[in-house]
């Protein structure tokens, strides 16, 4: 550490790079305008405002630990804590004060019901934030007969998928963003060798297998369907759920398997649902 | 050295200058002369891990300023609009106006991108500084009395960071976004008995809803905001009340504070700092791409999204997710999803012990003294030790909460790594709390602080309630 009077002999020429340091931000902010005014785009908003400001920084900041006051001063503390008699006289002020109320305790024990009773009513207008869940969170939009139906909105056939390949596909006629966000379904065609790998051949038709696209742990898509290992993951967790076994979840954090949606085909050759999943779809929640 | 500027300042002026009418004008009618000579004098000790808690004020002025120019172009609403702005590959797509006025910012808006992006790094800044901040309080032992009023507040602000973090990037409703709704929306759902109430009051009705968005956004522009404002505010009250810690030096003792003065040096150096942090925002912002929602897309509940990462500041509960094992409770036939352990009861629990550790630490070193002069991290190897492992243990979440980019980094499958680091998450605090516990010890053995034993030097004053004494935390009033 140096002194002060080392500090005034160089302080000549300090003052010239803080000096510098200023014009540079006056230039910068210029540039700035410039800049903003010319439509250069971020990069040159963003370089000549970072020059406007980190000249700014130099120049203060090289000011204020050379020119300025650099030496260490001792400053005493003062005590936190006050007198004993002070603090006496805060208890023995606030207790004059709630003996007068007690004395009339009726009195006080009204204002301070009815404190807790406006308090209370006050938390009624919360209710109008949205309605309860009634059987959205165990119920979703397919019924007995419902045709699946792709993103496009056309029916399917079981013969329109290539064996080995997944397709979300949504009820017909749901167009609510809610509905189709819980009812939203991967149909899978398993191909035929995978007809007997499955442990319940009863869910599939047509080698096509469906299953709810709501991972069971968080909510997500289940979006990646692996075909050479009838595999579905999802991105958002790693859940994995083994296609040919119920859909259970074989890794990952998912505990339970994603439900199955019970498939038949219409009298038009068109795949339908027999019926909602076989339980609430998605994430768990204390009731379900 | 110091007395000339003193005496300086102290020289009588009989001209009339600009500042002593001001003062005068101002002193007539708010009698605020003496406690701003104070203001001016007051000394602030330097160190260079004093910065950190300057460093959150100073984003968060930042913030606030991008903030609220982001706020004038901004439509925080679900309806559904079609695009038409001049980002080609949107073009005609259906999208929320939230999305699509983003997007406007981003594209249309002149310099609006700028201040997205700073806005955006402002927020990791802010979080870190905070992180970084409570670190220095607690490996120094700052937090102890009578500062734990502080470290209370603090750990509110880090809480609150948190939220508005959240709720600041759900609201662009872009495909990344959505999916951390989506992901919050089965959180808030997985707590017992309220969870589906309070889900469906959140959004509104069954997920995604329609008015997340504009909720969010009131929480995240003034709710949220104006108790960050209020706490700050009371935070530096209580710290100009209690006056700065510092570490033990040649003259700084339980009863002093060595330092700079307010007026003019740590007011220009602190100023020097804003301008610093705001060119280093500035610069991120112009030159590192951050959030950019165009090439998301708008959320639509149907889409998935591979390599999914939060922010930085949630990485840990993405981690927590990620690596919890399957399996779910039922207790007397109330199913507790296994979302709720590593998503509600892991952060519940985190930060219940964070507030608490003044209390626990006081009731492990039965500690009950006030304290000015600060640990050194070496000094206390135990403390030392317990927060690098506990620092290790959240740095393990946070890493797992990009297991699937690092799989494929390191040519690995997604199953090894989450089982690998299952067992990390467990073991390696263990081993790092140790083996810093073990490296202070030696340190201090090689390096044993100036004074007889650190802990020896508890109780500058005794208690007032024990003793009937007035509560000094100095004895010498000078």
């Amino acid at each position: 550490m140096s002194t002060d009077r080392d500090r005034t002999q160089s302080s000549s020429s300090i003052e010239y790079f803080v000096a510098g340091c200023f014009g540079a931000a006056l230039a910068g902010a210029a540039g700035c305008a410039a800049s903003y005014w010319m439509d250069l785009g971020i990069r040159y908003e963003g370089l000549s405002a970072a020059v406007a400001l980190g000249a700014l920084t130099l120049g203060l900041g090289v000011w204020a630990n050379t020119t300025l006051e650099r030496v260490d001063v001792v400053q005493e503390r003062e005590p936190l804590g006050s007198t004993r008699e002070e603090r006496r006289d805060v208890v023995e002020g606030f207790e004059r004060g709630e003996r007068r109320i007690q004395r009339r305790r009726l009195l006080a024990g009204l204002a301070g019901s009815s404190l807790v009773a406006a308090a209370l009513a006050a938390l009624f207008p919360l209710r109008s934030l949205g309605p309860r869940p009634d059987h959205e969170l165990s119920r979703t939009a397919w019924r007995r007969g419902t045709r699946l139906v792709g993103d496009d909105g056309k029916p399917i056939r079981p013969e329109d998928l290539e064996v080995g390949t997944a397709l979300t596909v949504y009820p017909e006629g749901v167009t609510d963003p809610a509905q189709r966000a819980a009812a939203q379904t991967v149909l899978i065609d398993l191909g035929a060798a995978a007809s007997a790998a499955s442990s319940r051949p009863d869910w599939t038709v047509d080698h096509c297998i469906a299953f709810s696209r709501v991972c069971t742990h968080a909510g997500c898509p289940v979006g990646v369907y692996q075909p050479e290992r009838r595999q579905l993951m999802c991105p958002c967790h790693q859940s994995l759920f083994d296609v040919t076994d119920g859909a259970k979840p074989i890794f990952g954090p998912a505990s339970r398997p994603l439900p199955h949606l019970p498939l038949a085909v219409d009298d038009d050759g068109n795949l339908v649902a027999r019926g909602d999943f076989s339980e609430p779809v998605g994430p768990g929640f204390w009731n379900r | 050295m110091g007395h000339r500027s003193d005496e300086e300042l102290r020289r009588p002026r009989r001209r009339r200058t600009l500042s002593g009418r001001l003062v005068r004008g101002i002193d007539d009618r708010l009698g605020a002369a003496s406690f701003t000579s104070k203001v001016l004098g007051k000394v602030f000790p330097d160190h260079f891990s004093f910065l950190f808690g300057e460093v959150v004020l100073y984003s968060f002025i930042v913030l606030v300023l991008t903030g609220v120019y982001l706020s004038l172009f901004f439509d925080p609403s679900s309806h559904k609009v079609l695009y038409h702005g001049s980002y080609v590959p949107l073009q005609g797509q259906s999208m929320s106006a939230a999305y699509a006025s983003a997007v406007d910012l981003s594209f249309d808006v002149r310099a609006g991108l700028l201040f997205r992006q700073v806005h955006h790094w402002a927020a990791l800044v802010f979080m870190a500084a905070i992180v970084a901040h409570v670190a220095r309080l607690f490996f120094t032992g700052a937090f102890r009395k009578p500062r734990d009023l502080n470290w209370y507040l603090g750990s509110t602000l880090l809480l609150l960071g948190l939220a508005n973090g959240f709720a600041g990037y759900s609201l662009l409703d872009d495909l990344l976004s959505g999916t951390g709704l989506r992901i919050m929306w089965s959180v808030i759902l997985s707590i017992p008995f309220i969870g589906p109430s309070l889900a469906f009051f959140a959004f509104g009705g069954a997920f995604p809803g329609e008015h997340i968005i504009s909720r969010l956004f009131i929480v995240h522009v003034l709710i949220v905001p104006a108790a960050i404002a209020a706490i700050i505010g009371a935070h530096l009250a209580i710290v100009w009340r209690q006056k700065h810690t510092q570490f033990r030096g040649p003259r700084a003792t339980e009863e002093n504070v060595v330092g700079s003065r307010l007026w003019p040096a740590y007011a220009a150096r602190s100023i020097a700092l804003l301008f610093g942090v705001a060119t280093v925002l500035v610069l991120l912002g112009a030159f590192i791409q951050i959030n950019p929602i165009w090439l998301y897309g708008p959320y639509d509940p149907t889409a998935a999204t591979t390599a999914a990462q939060p922010d930085w500041y949630m990485g840990w509960m993405e981690g927590a997710l990620r690596l919890m094992p399957p399996g779910h409770a039922v207790i007397f036939g109330v199913t507790i999803p296994n979302l709720f352990f590593p998503a509600v009861l892991l952060p519940g629990v985190s930060f219940v012990l964070l507030y608490a550790w003044p209390v626990i630490e006081r009731r492990i070193t039965r500690d009950r003294g006030a304290h000015n002069l600060l640990d050194r991290p070496r000094d206390r190897p135990w403390r030392t030790g317990l927060g690098a492992g506990v620092f290790t243990f959240y740095t393990v979440l946070f890493v797992a909460g990009g297991n699937d980019v690092l799989a494929s980094e390191l040519g690995l499958s997604v199953n090894a790594m989450v089982i690998a680091l299952r067992v990390i998450l467990i073991v390696l605090p263990v081993l790092v709390g140790l083996g810093v516990m073990k490296w202070c010890r030696d340190l201090r053995r090689a390096d044993p602080p100036p004074e007889p034993e650190t802990h020896a030097r508890v109780e500058p004053e005794p208690e007032p309630e024990e003793t009937g004494t007035p509560a000094t935390v100095g004895n010498d009033t000078g």
